[in-house]
């Protein structure tokens, strides 16, 4: 069983890694991409049961794995 | 004054702060292991400059758990004077000591000069003794500066006089060209509510002795003194005598 956290920057926040992948792509010639944003995922190797992790995974996404005042997460247990 | 400098591995400005503080300015200034569960009889904690745990996950976020921070928090809510340098700074924001974060330069690039710094208040224990409207010339050296925080912790920081420390041009002015990370609002130091946290980016320590051609930021650790000294008492005499 795994958690798979994404964590990405907020909107507020200045993402100068997603619009340097932003412009290289459109320089590579794909036309039309809006927005890039660049984040983290992480890979949690658990044991247990996913009910009982939930909230123990979201605790640790708020106090260490992603900072609040600049990022965004989500996640699975699968 | 007793100071405790902070050592987490990867910390790389500690030995600096121990020189000024101790053979500069005639202080005591001791090492404190990251393991360390107490502060000891410090008067005043640096959290100094360096790559903390490799700066893993993100900038300050594994140090904030380390033992001596618990000591820290303790003893920053309880009034003590603590000051963190760069990556000192990244670690007090992380513990939620100050307001706001530090993200990747805008330029993405990692940034070493010397700067100008505007001191919009002089009323903290960090910016006492510089004199009015003079503009300190410091270094930095960072890759991850960029001090963001939410409109309404930056209103409050406005609002509170807490920035204490602005990049700006060598004649004052605070325009892009003078900000060399995109910190909003060209935020290069702050304070907490209380006054007695600062965190600042630029290195204090790095210009602090005229043998290295600048020596403004000793106006840093200077203000820290006559506060610790007009708090205890100690010193009084001596300017007294003088």
């Amino acid at each position: 069983m795994k958690a798979k956290i994404v964590i990405t920057p907020k909107k507020a926040v200045l993402d100068p890694q997603g619009k340097t992948v932003q412009t290289a792509l459109e320089h590579m010639g794909y036309d039309g991409v809006k927005a890039v944003h660049v984040g983290k995922y992480l890979e949690i190797e658990l044991e247990g049961d996913a009910e009982s992790w939930q909230p123990k995974i979201d605790e640790a996404c708020h106090k260490l794995l992603s900072n609040p005042v600049i990022e965004d997460y989500h996640f699975t247990i699968e | 004054m007793r100071f405790a400098v902070l050592q987490f591995p990867g910390s790389n400005c500690d030995q600096d702060c121990v020189h000024v503080l101790s053979n500069v300015l005639g202080q005591d200034a001791d090492y404190l292991w990251h393991k360390e569960e107490s502060i000891g009889d410090a008067d005043a904690v640096v959290v100094p400059g360096g790559f903390s745990y490799g700066d893993y996950l993100r900038t300050g976020s594994i140090a904030q758990f380390s033992p001596v921070m618990n000591a820290v928090k303790a003893f920053a809510n309880a009034g003590g004077l603590v000051i963190g340098i760069c990556n000192g700074f990244q670690i007090l924001c992380e513990t939620g000591l100050l307001p706001g974060a530090l993200v990747r330069n805008r330029s993405l690039q990692f940034r070493c000069e010397t700067i100008y710094l505007k001191v919009p208040t002089t009323d903290s224990p960090f910016t006492s003794e510089v004199p009015e409207g003079k503009l300190l010339r410091v270094p930095i050296a960072h890759g991850e500066g960029c001090y963001f925080a939410a409109d309404e912790a930056l209103a409050k920081l406005r609002a509170n006089d807490q920035i204490i420390f602005q990049y700006a041009t060598e004649t004052g002015e605070l325009t892009d060209e003078a900000n060399p990370n995109g910190s909003l609002l060209n935020i290069a130091g702050i304070c907490n509510e209380g006054r007695n946290v600062c965190g600042m980016m630029p290195h204090p320590e790095r210009a602090s002795e005229n043998v290295l051609g600048v020596d403004d930021g000793r106006l840093v650790f200077e203000s820290m003194l006559r506060h610790l000294e007009a708090k205890t008492g100690v010193g009084q005499a001596v300017t007294a005598e003088a």
